[in-house]
């Protein structure tokens, strides 16, 4: 007799690889996803009855350094507050001494989803810009993201915009003594819920480690999307602007739903880093205004100083783009100003063309 | 500048040229004072009542609308005096009128500050 199918076999092996909550309050789902060195759970808070995204570190990966990127990343997490930043609801570690955190489940579709269905360039520009707001908001606390691409991008029902994963994110030097002051979470792993519920003293907790350590030389991010210098393993060199290129990569993508440097590997991306061979976007779609063009290359410069020097100013180009007004990446001839000045005030220079024609065709009705 | 103070003087404005086209008319060319001040007025009038619009409601296509509406409503009080002899110019106050009170609409919501100094969208 055929007891379980192969369904249920399914479901049984899932399961059993479902970690240990059983001192928490949360009660595990299903799978949302798996990433390098954690996998993401939905899963009940029992205590709230709401639905979490619950992510938890691989048994497999679970060394100090991952510990700690993890608690790192919870902490980052937790002092950016921020409409466009998922936010974190609880932190703990497991009896097995993997650590885990709680955030909002977030419902939508992620970038690449939304880049497929979305057809205005406009209404694609605006979520770029909320993505913008988001990383301009973490920068602005010292902190960077380091790994945006179009998966961490979550677009909700609603036009509502997250920035997730903010796994490989680095405290800026100069920015710690700020975030010191705003921890509130240890950097042990023993933070404001354990699976055993035991809480420390706020003045036992030792302050928090001031960036993700990586390894010089160690890539870390999603090729593609990463700046030369993260591509080349240059850690040192990190700083906004690399977030201010893997935002130029993003509006890439949302302008020509292509990934810039096309590339399998690590390796590859850097041979076309270093043979610089990104495709124009108008190269793949000729329709992309040329200026939409320019703030995307300067924004993706090769050389960190050719760059926005912020987002704040990536965003402002983006928005003085949508407002039919001069963008600064990009030097206008005396045509294209024309034509962008109809564009503007096409609406009211059609009403008058109207009005004119009005009076034009009365005039000759009244001399008949 | 608030929406209802650019609606007044882009109004005027408008309501001064709109008279200035009774020139091109033999019959009420003799009347162009009395035009221009009644056109003037009427301009002024729409203009405020559009620029109070935009600033209660935020909406574009509902602030061309609405100055359609307006455009047409007082153009019609004006057609409907007539001239001396008699005779009521609907057809050449109206349509002309009307499209004066889209172009308030629409600028009235796209420009001047609202309460709070935030623009339309």
């Amino acid at each position: 007799m055929n007891w379980l199918n192969d369904e249920m076999v399914d479901h049984l092996r899932e399961v059993s690889t479902f970690p240990d909550l059983s001192r928490t309050p949360y009660r595990i789902l299903r799978v949302l996803g798996s990433g390098g060195m954690a996998t993401v759970y939905l899963a009940e808070d029992t205590k709230l009855s709401r639905p979490v995204a619950l992510k938890v570190m691989d048994s497999a990966v679970s060394s100090e350094d991952s510990v700690s990127r993890m608690q790192a990343e919870a902490q980052i997490i937790a002092r950016l507050e921020h409409p466009g930043i998922v936010p974190i609801h609880d932190v703990g570690t497991l009896p097995d001494g993997r650590v885990f955190y709680a955030m909002k489940f977030v419902q939508g579709n992620s970038l690449t989803h939304y880049s497929q269905k979305a057809a205005a360039i406009s209404e694609r520009l605006r979520v770029f810009l909320k993505i913008c707001e988001a990383v301009a908001f973490a920068h602005a606390h010292g902190i960077i993201h380091r790994d945006l691409k179009p998966e961490n991008i979550m677009v909700g029902a609603f036009g509502e915009v997250m920035v997730m994963d903010w796994g490989v994110a680095k405290i800026l030097p100069g920015a710690e003594e700020d975030v010191t002051t705003l921890a509130d979470f240890d950097s042990t792993g023993q933070g404001a819920s354990t699976a055993d519920d035991t809480r420390l003293d706020p003045s036992m907790r030792p302050p928090l480690k001031p960036l993700v350590e990586t390894m010089s030389g160690t890539v870390l991010g999603t090729p593609s999307y990463m700046a030369p210098e993260q591509a080349l393993g240059q850690t040192a060199g990190h700083s906004r602007l690399t977030d201010v290129y893997s935002l130029g990569a993003l509006l890439y993508f949302l302008l020509t739903h292509r990934h810039p440097y096309e590339g399998a590997s690590v390796q590859q991306i850097r041979e076309n880093f270093r043979e610089k061979q990104l495709l124009r976007p108008r190269k793949s779609d000729p329709t992309i205004p040329k200026s939409l063009e320019a703030v995307c290359m300067k924004a993706m410069a090769f050389e960190p100083p050719l760059r926005y020097s912020k987002v704040e100013e990536l965003a402002t180009d983006v928005e003085l783009f949508l407002s039919d007004l001069p963008v600064s990446a990009y030097e206008e001839n005396i045509i294209e100003k024309a034509g962008r000045w109809l564009n503007r005030y096409r609406f009211i220079i059609f009403l008058m063309f109207a009005y004119m024609l009005v009076r034009f065709v009365l005039y000759f009705l009244g001399r008949l | 500048m608030s929406k209802p103070l650019l609606g007044l003087i882009v109004g005027a404005v408008l309501g001064i040229l709109d008279g200035l086209t009774a020139l091109f008319y033999p019959n009420t060319a003799p009347l162009i004072m009395g035009i221009l001040i009644g056109s003037s007025l009427k301009g002024l009038l729409a203009g405020v009542i559009i620029g109070f619009f935009a600033r209660k409601i935020r909406s574009v296509p509902w602030g061309i609308v609405f100055g359609f509406g307006v455009g047409l409503l007082l153009a019609y009080l004006v057609a409907m005096r007539g001239d001396p002899t008699g005779h009521h110019y609907y057809l050449e106050i109206m349509v002309p009128g009307s499209i004066v009170g889209m172009i308030l609409g629409f600028a009235t919501q796209r420009y001047g500050k609202g309460p709070k100094g935030i623009g339309a969208n």
